[in-house]
């Protein structure tokens, strides 16, 4: 993520310490010692500040982003929506990592999927690769006349910030081209129209206001695909708005988000072995959510485990589980689907666990019964 | 520095006329005499914490600023403009930009005593070149008159209310241009609405062109919030100085520097009679409670004196 940070040479970057993101920012503090960048680094004394500079940074017309996990997150949440409702096209490196409390500083998706209704696209790795791959991607996005959001790179914490893998870099002239120079419309430093930013607006336009980050948002799909398509002919690395494995011919399928799909395609490969019909949707584009996209992927699909990293105390699931079957419900789908909540706070998850979500699928199949919908894996109860 | 009252009131506006703040706001007193220390020109990037000043001078879809402004929330507006000083370093690298900017930050006490101090702490500590100005009204006047931290005792305030058993604030005013001196930052002055704003503008400029961080402190009253006769806001302001409960000084490299001495030092229950949140001091059988008042002003121009006498 540095490196590909590296070589976009953002012009202001603000972050404050936080495991496990705090690397992303070390990492580029040297960079910028040692001249191998010409950004701002400020170095502030908060995350709440960090999003804070990084919107008057970028409201200003330079390109900007912050990295932060956790509590950073949530401590930045009003800025978050500040940020989108402004239509400022900053980033954000996101290293997921459980919310407090308990303190825990390894992998869920808690902080990201509260944030999900905040405005913010959200694009999830399940390796370094993706990683890295999505962050040389953001801005593109992000930038985009038609969308004009901000963006959220996330990755798990620990289990891929942290990981030693071999992945393949583009050229930095390469990814300095394919990002491209910003050249913002509207901005503060423009010495030819002053502007001015974050208004107070009442009942007679906020409503408008929220339309038109709507209207954004609805144009990111497409953006993410011819961006996907670019970055294909320049990197030879293929992406769409979600990756479907085995999936095509699959009775029994998984949905599920960042690195513990990983885990999974092993379990698939296991039972693809021994003839099972079992497939894999690993989501990379979260918001907006690709509804249609995803229904009619699984719609072969007769029984379902939305695998969710987060609880949403609904009593029914989790936040992917409910959009997944909200998905399913308009596509008509009478697909047999099941909510798990598995991985908090970074609990393992092992290629074992896996087979046995699919074996539950089956048997589901076999009752012609989901039996209970909300369920934990790997819980101590 | 000379100063020619005529020649800096006619300088162009750049907070325009028509935005909705009340009549008589020592708010927009402030900022418009702030924005005449800029220099004709020279252009200007304005940052504004939540409060009044905010939401009456850019309800979508007018702004009342003629240089460009941001406002983001309430607590941070040292960060935001760190942020926008931080661009603009960058892009003058870049060279994607000739012009000069000047930063400034608007806040209330509320947004720079309170709840805007961590983001106002770190933005003086790495010495951006950027002003922080804090119009000190003294109390969350946008919510409806609640106490703030740079609230003075005994003010009646609608979360210190005098009753029966209350006597209003029970706590002193917290004294930010020390805490912001503490900073080392290279500038920090105190003024108020006196000597036809001379002290207010030679010290405006200074900040806005001094390199590196500078705070400036303004005793800006609100007549809703204080309760006096609208009109008097000047003979307020001069009472606040010759009483010595807001003294005019500056901080300049560390060094302390008093900026006027009144010949007859005048009791503060002078400064405190024409304004209604003080009405319960001046009831009979309070009058221990003006003498702790007038004990507390005392203590601090004596620290003050001492400060700026080494």
């Amino acid at each position: 993520m540095a490196i590909a940070l590296r070589q976009i040479n953002p012009d202001v970057f603000p972050a404050f310490p936080i495991t496990p993101s705090t690397e992303i920012p070390q990492y580029f503090a040297s960079f910028v010692a040692n001249g191998q960048v010409d950004t701002e680094f400020i170095p502030v004394e908060s995350e709440h500040s960090s999003m804070s500079a990084a919107i008057g940074a970028s409201a200003a017309g330079a390109r900007s982003l912050t990295a932060t996990s956790s509590c950073g997150m949530a401590y930045m949440w009003e800025e978050l929506y500040i940020a989108a409702s402004n239509r400022l096209p900053l980033a954000l490196a996101l290293v997921n990592r459980a919310l407090s409390g308990p303190i825990n500083i390894n992998c869920d998706h808690s902080d990201s999927m509260g944030a999900r209704d905040s405005g913010w696209i959200q694009i999830y790795a399940e390796n370094n690769q993706e990683a890295y791959d999505n962050m040389v991607q953001a801005y593109r996005i992000s930038e985009h006349r038609d969308v004009r959001l901000p963006i959220m790179i996330c990755q798990d914490g620990f289990i891929t910030s942290h990981a030693v893998e071999n992945i393949e870099l583009l050229e930095d002239e390469e990814v300095k081209n394919f990002v491209g120079e910003y050249e913002p419309e509207n901005y503060l430093l423009n010495p030819e129209c002053p502007m001015a930013v974050g208004p107070y607006s009442i009942t007679d336009y906020y409503m408008e206001a929220k339309r038109n980050q709507a209207e954004g948002m609805r144009n990111v799909s497409r953006v993410v695909l011819e961006v996907a398509k670019e970055y294909a002919a320049l990197s030879g690395r293929e992406y769409g708005l979600f990756e479907e494995y085995c999936l095509d011919d699959a009775e029994t399928a998984m949905v599920i988000i960042g690195s513990a799909a990983g885990t999974a395609k092993d379990a698939v490969d296991k039972l693809r072995a021994a003839g099972e019909k079992v497939g894999l949707l690993k989501i990379r584009l979260y918001r907006p959510f690709p509804a249609d996209e995803i229904a009619a992927a699984l719609s072969h699909v007769k029984a379902i485990a939305v695998m969710d990293r987060a609880e949403g105390y609904t009593n029914h699931g989790g936040p992917l589980g409910a959009d997944v079957m909200a998905a399913l419900f308009r596509a008509k789908s009478d697909a047999l689907a099941v909510n798990y909540i598995y991985g908090l706070g970074g609990r393992d998850v092992r290629v074992e666990d896996a087979e046995g979500v699919f074996a539950t699928l089956k048997q589901m199949i076999k009752d012609g019964d989901a039996g209970e919908t909300y369920r934990y894996l790997g819980i101590r109860e | 520095m000379s100063y020619n009252f005529k020649e800096t009131m006619n300088k162009p506006e750049r907070l325009a006329p028509g935005h909705r703040m009340c009549a008589g706001c020592g708010g927009t007193i402030a900022v418009r005499n702030v924005l005449r220390g800029l220099h004709e020109g020279d252009k200007a990037v304005i940052g504004n914490a939540t409060g009044c000043l905010e939401v009456s001078t850019f309800t979508y879809p007018y702004t009342a600023w003629e240089d460009s402004y941001i406002h983001n929330a309430f607590e941070n507006a040292g960060a935001t403009l760190s942020g926008v000083e931080g661009a603009y370093r960058a892009l003058k690298k870049k060279g994607k930009l000739d012009e000069t900017y000047k930063f400034i930050t608007f806040g209330g006490d509320g947004g720079t005593y309170d709840i805007g101090l961590q983001s106002l702490s770190g933005a003086m500590e790495r010495n951006h070149d950027m002003v922080y100005v804090c119009y000190d009204n003294g109390a969350y006047m946008n919510t409806g008159i609640q106490r703030s931290s740079a609230t003075p005792m005994y003010a009646d305030t609608t979360t210190t209310p005098v009753g029966t058993q209350s006597n209003g604030k029970p706590q002193n005013r917290k004294d930010l241009a020390a805490v912001i001196a503490a900073h080392d930052v290279p500038y920090v002055a105190q003024t108020t609405f006196v000597q036809n704003f001379k002290d207010l503008h030679i010290k405006a400029e200074k900040a806005i062109y001094t390199p590196g961080a500078a705070f400036l402190n303004i005793m800006a009253p609100c007549p809703r919030g204080w309760r006096y006769n609208t009109p008097d806001i000047m003979e307020i302001c001069k009472l606040g100085v010759e009483t010595c409960y807001w003294p005019l000084f500056e901080v300049v490299e560390g060094k302390w520097i008093l900026n006027y001495e009144p010949k007859k030092k005048l009791p503060v229950e002078d400064f405190l009679r024409p304004q209604g949140r003080f009405k319960h001091l001046f009831k009979k059988g309070n009058e221990d409670l003006l003498e702790a008042f007038q004990k507390e002003v005392d203590r601090r121009w004596e620290e003050l004196q001492f400060r700026c006498s080494r």
